[in-house]
């Protein structure tokens, strides 16, 4: 299976995701620069990799939501692609409009940076079937602005539908219910501010990662 | 022609930096600060000569990319 990751300006876990998805397919992954205007058609799952794209300039994501090759991304996504977004990729997400809310400054106005027990709130998308068996992942988190924002309608719709898959067990960042992790409601676009992509292999400290890409990669 | 752009977080969104600020008021003394909310300003330089145009296409760009309706709210003064 082919797969990608997009790359802008400041992106720093685009390697990372790089590495995860060479894992769990045995391919490397196809790097698109922010750029280009079309993702390949035989790519069939797009990785939205954290850092600091365009230097977090106006907001968070803001300038890399509309950049090029993310047109081409939300117009394929409506279309069925799957994509997940991490940590500055929820950012971008989230801004496009793919995934409802927004993330704001941390309550606690710190940088955060740590390892991030996670609830898994829904085991039955695409995305967290192997986690069928556990209540708890750890995943690490690294952000600034990771508060999770959404009305009250819509955060009432989110629980409903199921498509809070991940909830804070120590929430690090204020996020309205503890909202760690959500996805659309077709359930294939995905976003959350921790990185699974970092807790792939024993020496990052745990391997809770893989199987969430092992999910992914087993539902396309 | 100048737009002169005023964003904030909506009433309701959490401003943990205005409630930072607020507090550092507080705390050099300037007791009568019951909150802050920060917010931003873009200037604009424009080459239109029609305000009411102006005015609408500064709309046009504070809600496709300047502001983030589900967050912020915003307000425009066009200047001559």
């Amino acid at each position: 299976m082919r797969t990608a990751v997009i790359v802008f300006p400041a992106s720093n876990c685009d390697r990372d995701a790089a590495v995860a998805l060479e894992k769990v397919t045995g391919r490397k992954a196809e790097m698109i620069w922010h750029r280009e205007t079309e993702i390949p058609k035989d790519i069939e799952f797009v990785v939205i990799p954290g850092g600091f794209s365009y230097g977090d300039y106006l907001r968070c994501g803001a300038i890399a939501s509309r950049s090029p090759i993310v047109q081409d991304l939300v117009a394929k996504a409506n279309k069925g692609l799957v994509v997940t977004g991490f940590c500055n990729g929820f950012q971008i997400l989230t801004e496009t409009g793919l995934l409802p809310g927004a993330l704001v400054r941390n309550k606690g106005l710190k940088f955060v940076c740590r390892p991030q027990k996670l609830k898994v709130t829904n085991t039955n998308t695409r995305f967290t079937k192997r986690y069928d068996n556990v209540d708890t992942v750890t995943f690490p988190i690294a952000h600034h602005d990771g508060n999770y924002f959404a009305d009250d309608e819509t955060v009432k719709r989110l629980e409903k539908n199921g498509q809070v898959l991940f909830k804070y067990d120590d929430n690090p960042n204020g996020s309205v219910k503890d909202i760690a992790g959500i996805c659309n409601e077709a359930g294939n676009v995905f976003g959350m501010m921790p990185h699974p992509e970092r807790a792939i292999d024993s020496a990052h400290g745990g391997t809770d990662g893989l199987d969430f890409f092992k999910s992914i990669i087993e539902s396309i | 022609m100048k737009a002169i752009i005023h964003i904030g977080l909506k009433t309701g969104v959490l401003d943990p930096q205005g409630r930072a600020i607020a507090r550092a008021l507080n705390d050099l003394g300037f007791e009568g600060v019951k909150d802050a909310r920060q917010g931003k300003v873009i200037e604009l330089d424009l080459t239109h000569e029609d305000k009411s145009q102006a005015e609408e296409d500064v709309k046009a760009m504070c809600e496709k990319l300047l502001a983030n309706m589900v967050i912020e709210s915003y307000r425009i003064d066009i200047e001559d």
